[in-house]
C-alpha cells in the first residue's frame, strides 16, 4: 500500500515547526498508525534523518500516551480508536495524511507529535481524588453500591488522559476530561463528602491552566476514544454551581501552572567531556 | 555469598503480624527528614509513593512516561483476587494461599505468598473508598468471577479495565501527596544508575528525557518498581517503553538476580500478522470462563471454522483436563497450545493459532451477557483483526506476558543490597514459576500499600544514613559511567537501527528460551546472542544529541541492558535442569507431557549475582522450603 505521509517537524517548542512529506510504499493494511510510523522512521534513521519524535506505550488503547491529528481528526477517523489501534486499512492506497500534534496553549510542543499534558494531571492534583489514605477503609461490602451508579461511574473513568477532547475543541476546552473525573467520584457514595471542593479546585485549576472555556460543541465526546458522554460537562457544571452556594466559605487555592522541564539541578555535568 | 530471606519463625498466619510487631518504628516527627526515592509509578511505585507520603515521608517518585498514570500496570485487563468469600464458595486465605503456591509450581518462599493472601482482603477495601468502580450486583454488592488455576470465584473487576482503574487509585493518591507537598514527581525521567555508597543503595542517576540533563539524586533508601522484563523479546504484551534498565544497572551494582528464566507465556493474544509488528495485544484470561479453546482434529483442514463440525474439532483442553478444562493455569494451557500448533493443527494463515469459541455460550446466555462482560475486548479484536467474534471465533495464541523473576529480595522486600527496595513485578518473591492470573494486581499493590510503607520504617530506625554529597567519589563514578555509555551509543554511528537489533535477539531469546527450551537450543543462543550484541556495539546508529528529545537514544540504552539480560536468562535456564511452570525443559517432561519437577535438586531460588563483564555471573542458591503446601506434581486434570 502507497501512502504519503505529511508530517508536522518540530525540533522543540522555541524553534520553527513545518510539514514534510514523506511517500511511502511500504505500507500495510494490517498495520497500525504507529506501526506505519515505525516502518517510516526505520528508513529515515537508515538514510541518516531525524527519525520522527510521537508518544506511545502501551499500544492497545489504554495508556493514553499516543494520539495526533491525522487530516484534521484527532485520532484519525475511526470512531472510539486511538491511533496506535487504528489500522491502515480504513485509508485508501495512495491517501495522504496530515498528521498534527494536538494544539492547545495549555498543551505546549515538545518535538514533532509530543506535547506536553502535564496540566492534566495537575487538575488531578488539585482534587481529583477521594481523600483516604491507606489503611482506614472499611470493608469493602460496607459500602453499597448501586449497579447503576457503579455502570455510570465507570463510564467516565474510563478516561484515558490522551488529549483527544482538548485537541478537537474549537476552544481548547478541557471540560470533558475534568468533567469526566468529577462525575465519576461525584456519582458514588465514596466520592460525596469531597463533592463540593472537588468540582471548585478541579474547574478553578481547569481555568488557570489556559484552557478554553466549553460553549457545548460537543467535538470533545466525538472524538474520544473512549466515548466519554457529553453529559458529564453538564454535572460538572451543576456540581460548580452547586458548591459556588454550599462551600462558599472555603478558599480555593490553584497550583501555578509550570512549563519548564529542566529540574535545575546544581549538578551541571558536560555531557561531551 | 550467603543469602538471608530473613522470613520469621513461626506458624505462619502469624508471622507477619510478628513481623511488623518486631519492626522498629520512625518518630513520626522525624519521618519527613528522611528523603525516599521511589522509581517507577506503576500499581506497585505509585502506592508506595502516596503511602510513604501519608506517612510523611519526604518522597521523590520517577518515570519516564509524561504522566505517572501511564506505567503500563494501565493495561491489565482481568482483575485482581482477593480471598473474600464474599461469594461462599468455600474461598479462604489458606485457600488463596495453597492455589498460589501450587500454580506457581512450588518454588515461591511459603511466607511471602502467605502474605500476600492475607494482605488480598485489605487491598479491595483501600480501592473501593478511592472510588474505583468495581462490578457490583444490583442489590450493590461487589460481584466476582472466575480466573485461572481456581475453583473459586474471587476475581474483583472493572469490566475489562481493571488494571486502569486500580491505577487510577493509586495514582490520584499519588497526586494527593503532590499536592500535600509530600511526594515530588519527576516524569520523563528515567533512572540509568544505583548510587551505592559504602554498601547500601543512596541514590540514583537520572536522565531527564526532554532535556537530556544528567541528574543526581540522593536519598537514604530507594525503591525499585520498575516491572517486568518481557521486552525481552521485543515481541510481547508489555508497553513499548517497558524495560529491565533500572533493575539491570542496580544488578551491576551488586543486586542479585533471581530466577530471570521464569517468564509467562500468556495464552490468549491476538495472533502475529506481519514482520513490522511492534507488539502483541492480549485479550484477556477472562475470556476463557465462558470460550472454549479448540483446532480441528485432522491436520490441514481449513475449512472456515464455522463449517467445520462439532465431530471434527478438537477441544484439547476440555479433553486433556476435565476438571479444569479451558481454566487450565496459563503454562498449561500455552503449552498445550504449542502442542496443537507444532502437530500442524494450528489456524490462520501462519498456522501459529488456535480457536477461541463463544458461540456456545451466546446461545446459552444471549449475546447481551457476552457483550456485558467481554464487550471491549471483543471490539479490540475486532479493529485489530477486522473479524467480528460475536460470529467467527476469535483466534488466539501465546505471547509472552509476565515475567515471574526479578531483583531477589527478602521478606522485607529488600535486596541483597541494604536501602534498596524492589516491589512490584520487578522483584521476584511471590508467583514462583507461573503467575496465577489476577495476582499481579494484588502482588503489585499489597507490596507497595502495606508491605513496603512499614519494612522502610524498620529499615530507617535502626540505619542511621551517613551525609553524602554530589562529590562522593561514588556519585562522581557513577555519573561518569552514565555519561560514556551514552556517549558510546551515540559514537558508533552504524548501519543498522536500534529495533532491527531489539527484532532479532527477541527472536533468538523467542525461540530458544521461550515456551520450551533445551540444553543445546539455550547454548546456541547464548553464543548467538554474544555474536549480536558484539555486532550491537560496533553497528549500531542512534542519531541526534544526548541534549535533546532522542527516543533513538532511550531505546538504544534499553537494548543495550536486554543483550545482557536475554544471556542470564539462558544461563538460568540452562542451569535449571528440571521444568516448572513456565520453565519447560524438553528434556524433563512427564509421560504424558507435562512439567517434571526435580524438587531434590532444584527446589531453590537461583540468585545470580554479577561479576564484571565478560566473566560469567555466580549462582546463589537460597533453599525453599515447604511446610505447608507440600510439592506434589501439579495437577488439573
Amino acid at each position: 500500500m502507497r501512502l504519503t505521509l505529511k508530517v508536522w517537524r518540530q525540533a522543540r517548542g522555541s524553534k520553527a515547526g513545518k510539514f514534510v512529506s514523506y511517500p511511502m510504499d511500504n505500507a500495510n493494511a494490517d498495520m497500525s498508525m504507529l506501526e506505519c510510523l515505525d516502518v517510516l522512521n526505520e528508513d529515515l534513521i537508515t538514510r541518516g534523518e531525524d527519525p520522527i519524535a510521537f508518544e506511545h506505550d502501551c499500544r492497545e488503547g489504554i495508556c493514553g500516551s499516543c494520539g495526533f491529528m491525522i487530516n484534521g481528526i484527532a485520532h484519525g477517523p475511526q470512531r472510539a480508536t486511538t491511533v496506535c489501534q487504528l489500522t491502515m486499512r480504513h485509508f485508501k492506497d495512495g491517501e495522504e495524511l496530515t498528521l498534527e500534534p494536538w494544539r492547545a496553549k495549555a498543551f505546549p510542543l515538545i518535538k514533532d507529535l509530543v506535547v506536553d499534558r502535564r496540566a492534566f494531571d495537575r487538575i488531578i492534583e488539585s482534587g481529583g481524588y477521594i481523600s483516604v489514605s491507606t489503611g482506614s477503609a472499611p470493608d469493602g461490602n460496607a459500602i453499597p453500591v448501586a449497579k447503576e451508579a457503579a455502570d455510570r461511574a465507570m463510564d467516565s473513568a474510563a478516561c484515558i488522559s490522551c488529549g483527544a477532547c482538548v485537541a478537537a475543541c474549537p476552544n481548547a476546552a478541557a471540560a470533558l476530561f475534568t468533567g469526566a473525573k468529577i462525575t465519576h467520584l461525584g456519582i458514588l457514595p465514596q466520592g460525596k463528602p469531597e463533592q463540593d471542593l472537588r468540582a471548585l479546585r478541579m474547574v478553578t485549576q481547569m481555568n488557570v491552566e489556559g484552557f478554553g472555556g466549553c460553549t457545548n460543541i460537543g467535538e470533545c465526546t466525538g472524538v474520544c476514544p473512549k466515548e466519554i458522554p457529553l453529559e458529564v460537562i453538564a454535572a460538572m457544571n451543576r456540581d460548580y454551581l452547586r458548591a459556588s452556594w454550599h462551600a462558599r466559605d472555603n478558599a480555593v487555592t490553584s497550583i501555578t501552572p509550570f512549563t519548564e522541564w529542566s529540574t535545575g539541578s546544581k549538578l551541571k555535568v558536560d555531557p561531551h567531556p | 555469598m550467603e543469602l538471608n530471606g530473613r522470613i520469621p519463625t513461626g506458624p505462619i498466619e502469624q508471622v507477619w503480624d510478628k513481623a511488623r510487631f518486631d519492626m522498629k518504628l520512625v518518630n513520626p516527627a522525624n519521618k519527613r527528614r528522611h528523603h525516599i526515592l521511589v522509581v517507577g509509578s506503576g500499581l506497585a511505585g505509585a502506592s508506595a509513593a502516596a503511602t510513604l507520603g501519608e506517612l510523611g515521608y519526604n518522597v521523590k517518585c520517577f518515570c519516564f512516561q509524561d504522566s505517572p498514570r501511564r506505567a503500563h500496570s494501565i493495561a491489565a485487563q482481568g482483575g485482581i483476587n482477593a480471598a473474600k468469600n464474599y461469594q461462599n464458595d468455600g474461598d479462604s486465605i489458606y485457600r488463596l494461599f495453597y492455589d498460589t503456591v501450587k500454580g506457581g509450581d512450588f518454588r515461591a518462599r511459603e511466607a511471602n505468598v502467605y502474605r500476600l493472601a492475607e494482605i488480598s482482603v485489605k487491598i479491595i477495601d483501600q480501592c473501593v473508598a478511592q472510588g474505583v468502580p468495581f462490578a457490583r450486583e444490583y442489590g450493590g454488592m461487589l460481584t466476582n468471577r472466575s480466573f485461572g488455576g481456581a475453583q473459586v470465584s474471587r476475581t474483583f473487576y472493572a469490566r475489562g479495565q481493571t488494571g486502569q482503574q486500580l491505577l487510577l487509585g493509586a495514582y490520584q493518591a499519588l497526586e494527593r501527596q503532590v499536592q500535600a507537598g509530600t511526594v515530588t514527581m519527576f516524569a520523563r525521567t528515567e533512572m540509568l544508575d544505583l548510587i551505592v555508597v559504602d554498601g547500601k543503595a543512596r541514590g540514583i542517576v537520572t536522565r531527564n528525557l526532554v532535556t537530556g540533563e544528567i541528574n543526581v539524586h540522593l536519598a537514604d533508601c530507594v525503591v525499585l518498581a520498575t516491572g517486568g522484563y518481557g521486552n525481552v523479546f521485543y515481541l510481547s504484551t508489555n508497553a513499548k517503553g517497558s524495560n529491565v534498565t533500572a533493575c539491570w544497572r542496580a544488578h551491576k551494582r551488586g543486586a542479585l538476580f533471581a530466577n530471570p528464566c521464569f517468564t509467562q507465556i500468556h495464552p490468549t493474544c491476538i495472533p502475529v500478522s506481519g514482520e513490522y509488528q511492534s507488539k502483541l495485544t492480549l485479550m484477556s484470561e477472562s475470556l476463557r470462563n465462558d470460550g472454549r479453546i479448540w483446532v480441528p482434529k485432522q491436520k490441514g483442514d481449513h475449512r472456515p471454522p464455522n463449517e467445520i463440525p462439532e465431530s471434527d474439532r478438537d477441544y484439547f483442553l476440555e479433553r486433556r483436563y476435565p476438571s479444569f478444562g479451558n481454566l487450565v493455569p496459563r503454562d498449561v494451557a500455552s503449552r498445550n497450545a504449542k502442542m496443537v500448533c507444532d502437530e500442524g493443527r494450528g489456524v490462520g494463515s501462519s498456522g501459529l493459532g488456535v480457536y477461541l469459541d463463544f458461540s456456545d455460550a451466546i446461545r446459552r446466555l444471549g449475546r447481551k451477557a457476552i457483550e456485558e462482560r467481554y464487550g471491549n475486548l471483543f471490539d479490540m479484536y475486532q479493529r485489530i483483526t477486522d473479524e467480528d467474534p460475536y460470529v467467527v471465533p476469535m483466534r488466539i495464541y501465546p505471547a509472552i506476558h509476565y515475567t515471574m523473576g526479578g531483583l531477589w529480595v527478602d521478606y522485607y522486600l529488600m535486596s541483597n543490597l541494604p536501602g534498596l527496595f524492589v516491589a512490584g513485578e520487578a522483584n521476584f518473591s511471590d508467583h514462583g514459576a507461573n503467575r496465577l492470573g489476577a495476582s499481579a494486581l494484588m502482588q503489585g499493590l499489597s507490596d507497595g500499600y502495606f508491605i513496603i510503607p512499614y519494612t522502610i520504617g524498620d529499615y530507617l530506625a535502626n540505619n542511621k544514613p551517613i551525609p553524602v554529597t554530589e562529590s562522593h567519589p561514588a556519585v562522581r563514578e557513577a555519573v561518569e559511567s552514565v555519561q560514556q555509555i551514552t556517549n558510546k551509543l551515540l559514537s558508533i554511528q552504524g548501519t543498522r537501527t536500534v529495533d532491527s537489533f531489539h527484532r532479532e535477539l527477541g527472536k533468538i531469546v523467542w525461540d530458544y528460551c521461550g515456551m520450551s527450551r533445551n540444553a543445546a537450543g539455550l547454548e546456541h543462543a547464548i553464543g548467538k546472542i554474544r555474536e549480536l550484541r558484539e555486532e550491537y556495539w560496533t553497528n549500531v546508529r542512534v542519531l541526534g544529541s544526548a541534549e535533546d528529545f532522542n527516543q533513538s537514544l532511550e531505546k538504544a540504552g534499553r537494548v543495550a541492558d536486554f543483550f545482557e539480560l536475554a544471556e542470564l536468562m539462558c544461563i538460568d535456564a540452562r542451569e535449571r535442569n528440571e521444568s516448572c511452570g513456565g520453565h519447560f525443559r524438553e528434556e524433563y517432561q512427564t509421560p504424558d507431557g507435562e512439567a517434571q519437577r526435580d524438587d531434590q535438586n532444584y527446589s531453590y531460588v537461583a540468585a545470580w549475582e554479577y561479576c564484571g563483564p565478560g566473566k560469567a555471573p555466580e549462582l546463589v542458591k537460597e533453599p525453599l522450603e515447604f511446610n505447608y503446601v507440600h510439592p506434589s506434581q501439579r495437577s488439573y486434570k
